[in-house]
């Protein structure tokens, strides 16, 4: 310890190469080692005297970051002229350059055109200072309203369910005696038994206030309703609500339970709902699941490999549950496994076991190898490429051999081209260039042709996205296959369709031309009209998984795109406005609310700078919306 | 007075030859600073010559060498005798007593100038001509290799005595060590200084991490000069309070290996506060350690403080049956009872710690201040009745769109007005009443109002005018203060350029720009029965204004860095000023002098407050710990610690039963005051040695912690019904 403030007391100070540099540019050449050497000790103090002074001025200022006004500041104190032009107010992007054996910092300055500047139009005027009030408090206890941060941050949560037994933290302790307050209970019997010698952990209660509750049912009801658009309104809700860590053991029981009757009962679209349920939790940014893994790994598995989903395989689309459960078991992986909890290997061993099972069924079997190959390249190329020769012959004799029954065919074909989809990238990454068909098929047996094919294609694919290396961000942009709504004709009897991918690239989100400030009304409007028509939900879902996810985007990054190429917005909007004519009005609207950037949207140059920002405000907006009931109710006994 | 009775005692003489110049300077600062105020010179003049003092002693340095010679040679030459020492002792008190002389005899005031030479001690450098030369510095002629040997010795000394007296004697390496640096440096040793500096700047205390930091910078003679940090260092004496048994081990140590190098900055550079009884443990000390200049010297806190409250004055209530709830508002729960019997008995009782009714004038109730109070009664009846089973609701005002420039908040006492001082030079009023705010009409429109009529008041307010808020512009700097006077008429804002100003909040202009401080003023406060206002800023000195004055009425000046904060105690006989150099100082209205000094805080103080009994002030900095005085004693009487960042605001209940902090951290904390302070009331031990026992009961104190989203809380304030406001910017 001694040491290390030694290390940091040691004076610094500026290399005389940096005196001779600056004795140059102001024409001074042939500097003395000597007067270098007494500079430089010199300038090093009285920097590091002004930057003491500077820190004064941030004290003062109430901020944490030192500004160019706090150095401008210390320097008036001395009476020395401040230096002018540093205005900047985030940091001043030094650059660095270095030639002919020098190294030099410096402060790029752009040559500004001026007739630009004139003929730019103005920059919106900045809003003025103004007053919000909220209750951070009310007689003890923290309200759970959007202005508040969550009751329990996510490090906090992750702490308590890796480290059950470490020191509570004062807010916990808080926490506990608050509920213990609001039940009636005596405090000082709690607090107590947290002082004692051995700590245990705080047993905490779950008592839900009747505004939870009625939130819970609402929510519950909206998920598994037959309304697509109170649908995706609860899901964004469980997606971005601040204040659902309280609610989270029953949400997760409510999955766990509904994932158990509906599967025996073969309900396809009451497992989706369910797991766009998970999906949204996780998406979460202030909820972290680990504690309630138990229920929902097994849920989703069940999902993934269940030999019956619905209640006509042959003709309902299933694949795509056991797809988008798979994704969301590769996500949950990424998120919690850790060495202790081993999620990832036990997940991978399961799978294994039972796709390696002769005797495991089609659609099981294709839920295995979906839920291996999302969890990401290495495995592909570990377990699913080696078995790729038996698997293919599996296949051929299902389909060349004599016809079983139409249900294996089908699941046949499907594990078939999810082998190709997952396999093709990862081999074009594998095998040296020239794809030979002969060589594919001494190699991969059955599926060697279609996979030379796939390979061929997936590497002019990677040569198109190479060129594009500035626009690497628009991947994010391209269309991924979601869930379709459509599922719900499913539960009813509607005839065979098959779910049809709406395809809406991320940038909606994007669209907000100024995200600046919470009270903005326009980017949740845009939100808002979107879910109003039915079709549009499923496409309101992805946005903001995509949006809410970039905190933690391990779905997005890992899903190859393959499935179709980046196509105009407007194309694609009125693309799918064909397919089905409610969304008419949808279409109408975006256009006409976000006319700036749906000029310029299909140069999203940087796509991913505006999503957080824009996230942010769409959940600020849509935070302000809903707490609407919550928070009036949390006043009223004040 | 120097006379040797025996050798074992002399170091008691010592003492007393120690503590009688002191008290000398004591008075001579204070006449310098009456006649600062009284003499009815300009404030220029005062200002100079506080001012020159350090340009002076800069000068100083460049006459080192015939300093050297001409003072300074008795501390160097002194031996182990003590009736060397005792002339060696001095140089500083000497120099502050010829900067008087030479002040009085410019002024011509012969009368002074003689009786202050009459006084012992101060005609024996009377005669030299110039007061730099008496400014000498350190001027050793020790040998500078052998410093490290002699640091070491004392180290390895003080490592092998007993533990009970190690915490003790440590106290002396960082004064030693900074000392024994700073010789090095002055005497050109360069590469010896740093050697020592690399060798032990490891051993000092964590809480020294920013002044060693200064230091480490300071390489040089020349760096020496105007250096704020190396000024303290050499004008005042760095105190440290050792027990009697320590202490003689020490001399005994030093004396027995003719350490005289050390021995001499002890004597020239340290106030040692000797007391009887047993030694401290490092606890204790190092709860009051941490100030730039050590600890407070006892007798600097023994002065009588009249914590207690003013009389109300009395004031006929429109109704009965509100009669009671004039009781209430004092806020004195102990107090009730007698003063139900009847309003005669109220105003006979008279708190005996409470000064005098008019010890310092205080401006004349007008009738809108009795409206007023009125007011406040009525809302105080309806005030909640805090405690630990009954928290207060916090509202939060968060300032939006301020891109992290919200620099002051400050709200009405009523809690009608709130008002921002910002980084762009603005200040900023919001009404968070439907009430709007309204200027006052125009000159000419005035004329045609009935002057007559009942709601005259009414009608001279422009209706056009009415608005949410209202910026002033005015200030050429950052505003860092800001305060409401308690009549709601007027603002006051202090700024980075130097001046506080005073603006009306009828017609929403500047009235007046006092200037004064030449430097960044960084916090400014309003009495709380108006009229005078506090300032303390850069310049290390706070001032005591009156409104209606453009220049300051007393000078505040003892602290040796920047004043961040001033508060001024409820009975507006005092006043509180936290400092950089990480003490508080209480100072007297009526004399200017300062009355306790607190140290204990290891960080510069960002706020202050007074318990609403004016018994109690508690105080923040940048360490993240609250810490509670008492005023009365003198002590330290609490530690809360919880904060993980600077603390800039703290405020109690109305009722004094919680205290609220806010905190860079983004957090809101509630602590029980009243436990904290009631513990300790019973503990006499504690009054009586000036020894501190603080048990760390942090936790149980606290009772609530509060987190905004990110949202640095720098203002605090409890409405009259005891709801908390708290108000920040969001750094979002």
């Amino acid at each position: 310890m001694a040491e290390e403030r030694r290390q940091k007391h040691c004076s610094v100070v500026l290399p005389t190469e940096s005196m001779k540099a600056m004795a140059e540019s102001v024409g001074v050449g042939q500097l003395q080692e000597d007067s270098c050497v007494a500079l430089s000790e010199e300038v090093s103090y009285r920097i590091k005297e002004i930057a003491q002074d500077a820190l004064k001025f941030m004290h003062h200022g109430k901020r944490r970051k030192l500004t160019t006004s706090d150095i401008d500041n210390a320097l008036k104190l001395k009476n020395v002229e401040p230096l002018y032009g540093f205005q900047s107010q985030e940091f001043i992007p030094f650059r660095f350059a270095s030639g002919g054996g020098r190294e030099l910092h410096f402060y790029e300055e752009k040559e500004a055109d001026l007739s630009d500047i004139i003929n730019t139009p103005l920059p919106r005027v900045p809003l003025d200072v103004s007053l919000k009030a909220h209750w951070l408090s009310i007689e003890g206890m923290q309200p759970a309203i959007p202005e508040n941060p969550p009751p329990a941050t996510k490090e906090q949560q992750k702490a308590e369910s890796t480290e059950p037994l470490k020191v509570v933290k004062p807010g916990q302790e808080e926490e506990g005696t608050i509920q213990g307050k609001s039940q009636g209970t005596t405090t000082p019997d709690g607090k107590g038994k947290e002082k004692g010698l051995i700590r245990l952990k705080p047993r905490s209660t779950h008592e839900l206030s009747v505004e939870q509750q009625l939130y819970y049912k609402e929510i519950t009801e909206a998920c598994v309703g037959s309304c697509e658009a109170k649908r995706a309104e609860a899901l964004q809700s469980i997606a971005t609500d601040p204040g659902l860590y309280q609610m989270l053991p029953r949400f997760s029981t409510f999955i766990s339970e509904g994932v158990r009757v509906n599967v025996v009962q073969n309900n396809l679209a009451l497992l989706i709902y369910l797991m766009r349920m998970v999906k949204a939790l996780m998406d979460n940014p202030t909820l972290y699941l680990e504690k309630y893994l138990h229920e929902l790994i097994p849920a989703v598995v069940t999902c993934i490999v269940s030999k019956q989903l619905c209640l006509r395989p042959d003709v309902d689309n299933h694949w795509a549950l056991r797809d988008f459960a798979a994704r969301l078991m590769a996500q949950s992986c990424k998120t919690f496994s850790t060495t202790t909890n081993n999620i990832q290997s036990r997940i991978t061993k399961t799978f294994t076991k039972s796709w390696l099972d002769d005797k495991t069924q089609w659609t099981t079997r294709y839920g295995c190898i979906a839920g291996l190959a999302e969890l990401g390249s290495d495995v592909i190329k570990t377990l699913i490429i080696p078995r790729l020769a038996v698997e293919g012959a599996r296949i051929k004799a299902v389909m060349e051999g004599p016809v079983v029954s139409n249900i294996d065919k089908i699941g046949a074909e499907h594990v078939q081209s999810l082998l190709l989809k997952h396999c093709a990238s990862v081999i074009a990454k594998l095998r040296p260039q020239p794809d030979n068909v002969d060589q594919y098929r001494t190699d991969y047996g059955y599926l060697g042709p279609m996979l030379c094919s796939h390979v061929m294609k997936a590497r002019t694919q990677a040569a198109l996205q190479a060129q594009q290396v500035n626009r690497t961000t628009l991947t994010i942009t391209q269309p991924r296959p979601t869930l379709s709504v459509s599922q719900s004709g499913l539960s009813g009897s509607s005839g065979p369709r098959t779910p049809s991918i709406i395809k809406v690239p991320s940038s909606l989100t994007l669209m907000s031309p100024r995200p600046g400030t919470p009270s903005q009304p326009s980017p949740p409007a845009t939100k808002y009209i979107v879910m109003a028509t039915s079709a549009g939900a499923a496409s309101t879902q992805q946005v903001i998984t995509l949006s809410s996810s970039q905190s933690a985007s391990p779905v997005t990054s890992t899903v190859p795109s393959a499935t179709s190429t980046l196509q105009p917005l407007v194309k694609l909007e009125s693309g799918s406005g064909a397919g089905l004519t409610a969304s008419r009005p949808l279409q109408k609207y975006i256009v006409v609310s976000l006319p700036s950037s749906a000029s310029s949207s299909l140069e999203t140059k940087s796509s991913v700078l505006p999503t957080s920002i824009s996230s942010s405000s769409l959940d600020g907006g849509m935070k302000l919306e809903r707490s609407e009931s919550p928070g009036a109710s949390t006043q009223s006994p004040h | 007075m120097i006379a040797l009775t025996g050798k074992n005692q002399s170091y008691v003489l010592v003492l007393y030859g120690l503590c009688f110049p002191l008290i000398h300077v004591a008075h001579a600062q204070f006449i310098l600073k009456m006649a600062a105020v009284q003499g009815g010179m300009g404030d220029a003049d005062i200002k100079t010559d506080i001012k020159t003092e350090p340009s002076a002693d800069g000068f100083g340095n460049n006459n080192a060498n015939d300093g050297r010679v001409l003072s300074a040679s008795p501390g160097s030459s002194s031996s182990t005798g003590s009736n060397k020492q005792t002339a060696a002792v001095t140089p500083e008190d000497q120099q502050t007593l010829l900067a008087v002389l030479q002040f009085l005899k410019k002024n011509k005031l012969s009368e002074s100038v003689e009786i202050l030479r009459r006084e012992p001690g101060s005609d024996t450098n009377s005669d030299q001509p110039d007061v730099s030369v008496v400014l000498s510095a350190y001027s050793q002629q020790g040998d500078p290799t052998l410093y490290k040997v002699y640091y070491r010795d004392l180290k390895k000394f003080i490592e092998t005595v007993l533990d009970c007296h190690r915490a003790e004697l440590s106290q002396v390496f960082y004064p030693l060590f900074v000392h024994m640096y700073l010789e090095l440096v002055y005497n050109n040793h360069e590469s010896e200084a740093k050697a020592f500096f690399e060798k032990f700047s490891g051993d000092q205390e964590c809480y020294y991490e920013e002044d060693l930091r200064i230091l480490s910078g300071l390489t040089k003679k020349e760096h020496m000069r105007g250096n704020e940090t190396l000024l303290d260092f050499r004008t005042s004496k760095f105190v440290l309070r050792i027990s009697r048994d320590s202490y003689q081990l020490l001399k005994r140590h030093l004396q027995e290996r003719q350490n005289n190098q050390i021995w001499n900055i002890i004597q020239e550079h340290l106030y040692i506060d000797i007391f009887d009884g047993m030694p401290r443990s490092k606890s204790q000390i190092d709860a009051m350690s941490g100030s730039l200049a050590g600890e407070a010297k006892r007798e600097a806190n023994k002065t009588k403080v009249y914590y207690g409250l003013l009389k109300e004055p009395e004031i006929e209530l429109p109704l009965d049956d509100e009669d009671e709830e004039a009781e209430n508002e004092e806020g004195k729960p102990k107090k009730k009872k007698p003063k139900k019997d009847s309003v005669g008995s109220k105003s006979k009782k008279q708190d005996p710690n409470a000064p005098s009714q008019n010890r310092i004038p205080l401006p004349e109730l007008k009738d809108s201040d009795k409206l007023d109070k009125i007011m406040y009664m009525k809302e105080a009846t309806k005030r909640i009745r805090l405690g630990p089973d009954n928290l207060p609701s916090v509202c939060f005002y968060t300032f939006l769109n301020a891109y992290q420039g919200l620099t002051a908040v400050d709200l009405t006492d009523d809690s009608s007005l709130i008002a921002g001082g910002f980084a762009d030079s603005t200040v900023r009023v919001w009404s968070v009443t439907p009430k709007k705010l309204r200027k006052v009409k125009s000159a000419a429109d005035l004329n045609l109002i009935d002057k007559e009529s009942d709601d005259v008041l009414e009608r001279i307010m422009d209706e056009k005018t009415a608005s949410e808020s209202k910026i002033m512009y005015g200030h050429s700097g950052p505003v860092y203060g800001i305060s409401f006077s308690p009549d709601r008429n007027y603002l006051l804002s202090s700024s980075e350029d130097g001046t506080v100003r005073l603006w009306s909040l009828l017609t929403f202009t500047c009235l007046v720009a006092y200037k004064g401080h030449n430097y960044p003023v960084w916090d400014t406060q309003f009495s709380p029965y108006g009229y005078y206002f506090v300032s303390g800023g850069h310049d290390r000195v706070a001032r005591l204004w009156a409104t209606d004055h453009y220049q300051p009425l007393r000078i505040f000046s003892g602290h040796l860095a920047d004043i961040t904060c001033t508060r001024f105690h409820p009975n507006s006989n005092y006043v509180a000023t936290g400092s950089s150099d990480r003490t508080i100082r209480l100072w007297d209205v009526l004399s200017g002098n300062c009355v306790r000094i607190f140290t204990g805080h290891k960080g510069p103080i960002h706020s202050l407050a007074f318990s609403p009994n004016g018994k109690f002030l508690a105080s923040g900095a940048t360490d993240g710990r609250v810490l509670l005085w008492d005023i009365g004693h003198g002590l330290m009487v609490g530690e809360l610690k919880g904060h993980t960042d600077t603390i800039y605001s703290l405020r109690f209940s109305r009722d004094g039963e919680i205290l609220a902090s806010g905190s860079m951290d983004n957090t809101v904390r509630l602590w029980d005051a009243m436990k904290a302070f009631d513990d300790l009331e019973t503990d006499d031990f504690t009054a009586a040695t000036g020894h501190i026992h603080l048990q760390d009961n942090s936790q149980e104190l606290l009772l609530g912690t509060y987190t905004t989203k990110s949202t640095p809380v720098i203002h605090l304030h409890f409405t009259r019904r005891n709801l908390l406001l708290a108000a920040g910017v969001s750094q979002l």
